[in-house]
């Protein structure tokens, strides 16, 4: 499953050059059109809403032109609140929802302060105090700040949010109020991928031996074992992992005829459950590489250190280790990387705290329509899982290479 | 492999102990798909231990209920079309991909193999954004372009090493002997790459099957797929309705990896 050669071994003789050329890019064009719309282009709107914030300039243009010049640490003044009451004159009731909506996000009480403005808008002059007398809080600074840290077209503040923090125009880049919500997400995410990596290599590592041993008619039909479910649905695979975990589930009846246990345990809707089936789901991943890792490795080397008089252990980790780790590695990392975004079988199998990043992700776009932060959120999924595959990709070439020498 | 030839009975201990753990791991993978099939024919509700007694009753129900009965259909079409789809943009590509020196070459395998790596839900909410302006979510073209994006990197992976693995003097000798650059692909490279060709089908078409993240996104009421329709009900509450479900589907699943299995067998 991890890199394959797409570049043919032996160089095509291009006796037309130019003619060949042509042909290669028209053969590849329709694809590369196909997934510009259907990827590139979805991609791009994502990472565009992450930092895009129109919401403001939209409903009340000069205001966003008023805040532009405002540097957010003077009190604010009647260069504010003029352009402010001109607007909400003319703001149409969908773009003043829009706005509402976008400025809840950072402060719930701020709905209800735009639409009081917006219905007092016609006796408003814009002075300080017709603006104190209809709520104090229009004269705060921090009121201001918020709406210049909405003052778009492109901002800062989801992808800020995503990692708890916000830009205070007083005191530079600090952590929010509700400070650690999202940082814990991202911490469980990663907790999450990592023990299931963990577990994947320390049940990998002996099957890989036990089927490395096995002759290649025997390996060829264990591997049957391996590939059948990896081709089975992942929620094929979930599913009976419910099954089999619920309280009344086959394990919690085996376990107690067993006599080990009195009462049924707990196995669903809990940490515990959710990397079981992570590490089913993703044993398959970790087997290949270091599978061909192992049939790469140079046994003569194991042979010569024995015969030198080299001990087991010794012989295990300076001589069998080193020539499978790259495989080892590549396998591990393939496996975090896919884990990371991992969505269905944390959300069937996990409680309200095993949720991972994606649920977060999903619940934004489709459930409270905070597209920003959704997006925001994705970016920074996305920037870990390229960072970790360039890494992979690195390490499951120097793999390649170990097992062609 | 690590043999000591020095040692007895320790590394008979070892070799016993690799055994066992070996076979304790290829249980624990098998096994909670095999269970699955028992507990389908079971009359018992709570799909535990003991087993009751045999009975079709599930599959009766699966097969009486439209909601089932329409998604096991929609999870076809929609497969069958986008592994056609998959087959012929990506088969096309992997050819156009052959050529030496192209500039631009690294960037272009990126982008194909791309939606391979990138997390489902990403692609998902960029579509869900993409095609809900285009008007093509809760549509089946809407889907079939989805499941078509993702099943993509599939067939250019298999294509691509088929290609490699193809001996070049063949085209030089159909070349030598006046074959137009059309008859040797058809002729030559066609055949030859065909293994290449219907295993990344295969995998298209497993991908669509299992697919369901991109589809919570993109899919109305109409487009329920098997996948999706198994979510919903497993969110609500297990039934065993569900578990013949999910036989039907392993069922398809080992005949893609035989069908898989004597392609790269006979390759």
């Amino acid at each position: 499953m991890s890199a394959v050669a797409l570049t043919p071994s032996l160089p095509v003789v291009a006796r037309k050059d130019r003619a060949a050329l042509w042909r290669a890019y028209a053969l590849l064009a329709p694809l590369v059109l196909f997934l510009l719309l259907t990827f590139v282009g979805p991609i791009g709107t994502l990472l565009w809403r992450a930092v895009a914030d129109g919401e403001l300039p939209q409903a009340l243009p000069a205001t966003a032109q008023a805040l532009s010049t405002w540097d957010g640490v003077t009190e604010p003044d009647e260069k504010l609140f003029k352009p402010l009451v001109q607007d909400l004159r003319e703001v149409s009731p969908r773009d003043l929802a829009a706005l509402a909506r976008r400025l809840a996000y950072e402060n719930p009480a701020l709905r209800a302060l735009l639409s009081s403005a917006k219905r007092e808008a016609a006796s408003l002059d814009g002075s300080a105090a017709s603006l104190a007398a209809l709520d104090p809080r229009w004269l705060d600074n921090a009121t201001w700040q918020t709406f210049k840290r909405a003052a778009g077209p492109v901002g800062s503040y989801h992808l800020l949010s995503a990692v708890d923090l916000k830009h205070d125009y007083k005191e530079g880049i600090v952590t929010k109020d509700e400070a650690g919500l999202y940082r814990s997400i991202l911490a469980r995410t990663f907790g999450i991928a990592a023990i299931t990596t963990l577990v994947c290599v320390l049940l990998a590592f002996p099957l890989c031996v036990f089927l490395d041993r096995r002759t290649p008619r025997t390996r060829n039909l264990l591997l049957l074992m391996i590939l059948l479910p990896f081709w089975t649905s992942i929620l094929v695979r979930t599913t009976a992992w419910m099954v089999l975990l619920q309280d009344g589930g086959m394990v919690n009846a085996l376990l107690q005829a067993l006599g080990w246990i009195d009462s049924p345990v707990h196995l669903l809707y809990n940490r515990f459950g959710v990397i079981l089936a992570l590490v089913h789901v993703m044993l398959p991943f970790m087997v290949f590489p270091l599978l061909a890792a192992m049939a790469g490795c140079n046994r003569l080397l194991v042979q010569a250190a024995y015969s030198m008089g080299a001990r087991p252990l010794r012989v295990f980790f300076q001589v069998y280790l080193p020539q499978v780790l790259p495989g080892l590695a590549a396998g591990a990392l393939m496996v975090f990387i896919v884990t990371l975004g991992f969505y269905i079988t944390p959300a069937l199998l996990g409680g309200p705290a095993d949720q991972m990043i994606s649920f977060y992700i999903a619940q934004f776009t489709t459930g409270t329509l905070n597209w920003g932060l959704a997006s925001a959120l994705g970016l920074v999924l996305l920037v870990a899982t390229t960072l970790l595959y360039l890494i992979q990709a690195h390490l499951a070439r120097r793999g390649a290479e170990g097992v062609k020498r | 492999m690590i043999r000591n030839p020095n040692s007895g009975r320790l590394a008979w201990l070892g070799n016993l102990g690799l055994s066992l753990s070996g076979w304790l791991v290829l249980a624990f993978l098998l096994l909670p798909i095999l269970v699955v099939l028992p507990l389908s024919f079971s009359d018992s509700r709570y799909m535990s231990l003991p087993l009751g007694s045999f009975t079709l009753r599930w599959y009766e129900e699966f097969f009486a209920s439209p909601q089932w009965l329409g998604a096991l259909f929609n999870s076809f079409a929609i497969a069958v079309a986008s592994t056609v789809l998959a087959v012929v943009l990506g088969g096309l590509a992997a050819l156009g991909l052959r050529h030496p020196a192209m500039p631009g070459k690294r960037l272009i395998e990126v982008l194909l193999i791309a939606p391979m790596i990138v997390p489902a839900v990403i692609v998902g909410v960029g579509m869900y954004f993409v095609f809900a302006n285009a008007g093509l979510t809760r549509s089946y073209t809407g889907l079939i372009l989805a499941h078509t994006t993702l099943a993509v990197p599939f067939v250019i992976v298999n294509v691509g090493s088929a290609l490699g693995g193809l001996n070049q003097r063949l085209l030089w000798a159909a070349a030598s002997m006046g074959a137009t650059p059309w008859m040797t692909l058809r002729k030559v490279t066609l055949p030859l790459i065909s293994p290449g060709l219907i295993s990344g089908g295969l995998f298209a078409f497993a991908t669509s099957l299992d697919e369901v993240v991109v589809t919570l996104f993109l899919a109305g009421p109409d487009q329920r797929t098997l996948p999706r329709e198994m979510f919903t009900t497993a969110r609500e509450a297990l039934s065993p309705v569900l578990l013949s479900a999910a036989t039907i589907m392993v069922v398809f699943a080992t005949l893609l990896l035989l069908l898989s299995r004597s392609l790269s067998r006979r390759s």
